[in-house]
């Protein structure tokens, strides 16, 4: 199936090294929508990972029926077809989270994360892989989601898990952070509105950029200190 | 030449077999959810209506006494072709009726209203239950975000009178928060419509 070592390699490549909100910059109008705040943005994410997992898995147990020139039209097929049985199963089996996550659902089919991972991935891996892959990358997408979510929210509104009564019922109302006080009735409605999403997100992909360098930077060092070492 | 033909047709049976395959899964999952789902949607859609009812002030299927309102009615409720009326009962007794309306005029195109008016004209409560505006500006007009919307319930064209049917800005008697109140307005707007409709109707809503 699959080793430890594989695995963990699949995991870090999928949250890290190629994660799909700063890195591929895959995925752009569901992030950019769905992330004014903390609740949407994970919400959005784990709904996008749990496809994610079940395409890839698809994807890779059909790949070898699947011809090289008309792939890309079977494989929006299959997600497509994915899309709207989980849409289904949910809206008629867990509908009390349907009603919070649904309008995020059929949003999923718009992510071309979904049809990027399968074009290089699952199209070309084993379907345990490929289901990992899949579900990471999702996971990777939620952090993103998280983080800039939070930061909308805390610059744009001075609050944390604002929402989260939707989710968990009107007991978790307190849940929700005020980091200014609600009296205040702060608002900064840039953040909030779309051109948050894309000033947000410009300041991720710079964080992640500086974050890489300076780990690389540090690798060199330590490599030139080995060298001189040796010599 | 020929080998390209054939290869051809072999690519256009594989994505017809993968396109029937997958339409077929598609409708298994439909057939197998169909009931379900409307289920869901009719009780979501009853808890929607209850919400706008004083608790306990009826005791019928709301879904059952309903009907559809002529399609010159639904465009005087600002609706473009269909609304319904719900009819709430107590032993036997209509004491009120919810409508719905739509509020044509709101910052980002329609806001949906349910609207419920007792018998003597009066505003029992209302509800958003669709709208596009702007999260975190306009959408305090939801019931879920804020109390806003409670300020109609017990209102009617006499208290306050007809012409302070208006946002506090444009000198009415409503509430709105500043930098806000194309929303709030719409709604008043729409709510007061409807309450007029209601007026000038009652005999055949009621009866």
């Amino acid at each position: 199936m699959i080793s430890k070592q594989e695995a963990n390699v699949i995991i870090q490549n999928s949250i890290w090294k190629q994660n799909a909100g700063v890195v591929q910059i895959l995925g752009m109008c569901p992030v950019l929508v769905m992330s004014s705040n903390i609740v949407n943005g994970v919400s959005l994410g784990l709904a996008t990972s749990l496809v994610m997992l079940i395409s890839g898995a698809a994807i890779a147990s059909m790949r070898q029926f699947v011809p090289n020139e008309i792939r890309t039209p079977i494989f929006i097929l299959i997600i497509a077809a994915l899309v709207t049985v989980v849409d289904l199963l949910m809206n008629s089996y867990m509908h009390g989270l349907y009603v919070v996550l649904g309008i995020f659902i059929p949003l999923i089919t718009t992510n071309c994360i979904v049809l990027a991972r399968a074009e290089a991935f699952a199209s070309k891996n084993g379907v345990a892989q490929s289901a990992l892959d899949g579900f990471f990358m999702g996971i990777g997408l939620t952090g993103v989601l998280a983080v800039l979510g939070a930061l909308r929210e805390l610059i744009g509104k001075g609050t944390l898990l604002s929402g989260i009564d939707l989710l968990f019922g009107p007991a978790a109302k307190s849940w929700v952070i005020y980091v200014v006080p609600a009296e205040q009735h702060y608002q900064f409605l840039l953040a909030i509105l779309p051109p948050g999403a894309f000033i947000g997100l410009g300041f991720l992909i710079a964080g992640k950029m500086a974050l890489d360098r300076r780990a690389e930077a540090r690798a060199r060092a330590q490599t030139a200190k080995a060298e001189i070492q040796a010599a | 030449m020929k080998a390209m033909f054939s290869n051809g047709a072999r690519d256009a049976g594989i994505l017809l077999v993968f396109t029937v395959a997958f339409t077929a899964l598609m409708a298994g999952a439909y057939l197998l959810t169909r009931d379900t789902v409307q289920r869901n949607e009719a009780e979501a859609r009853a808890s929607q209506i209850r919400a706008v009812l004083p608790a306990g002030s009826f005791d019928n299927d709301l879904l059952a006494d309903s009907r559809a309102l002529p399609k010159a009615d639904a465009v005087k409720l600002g609706a473009a072709d269909s609304s319904h009326v719900y009819l709430a009962k107590k032993s036997g007794q209509t004491v009120a009726a919810v409508l719905e309306a739509v509020a044509p005029d709101g910052y980002a195109g329609q806001i949906k209203l349910l609207v419920a008016v007792a018998r003597d004209g009066q505003a029992l409560g209302v509800r958003v239950v669709a709208h596009k505006e702007t999260p975190g500006l306009g959408d305090y007009i939801e019931a879920a975000k804020s109390d806003w919307i409670h300020q109609f319930d017990g209102k009617s064209l006499s208290a306050p009178p007809a012409e302070r049917w208006n946002v506090k800005k444009d000198g009415g008697a409503f509430d709105s928060t500043a930098g806000a109140t194309i929303s709030p307005r719409a709604v008043v707007r729409a709510v007061k419509t409807t309450l007029e409709y209601v007026n000038e109707n009652r005999q055949r809503i009621f009866e």
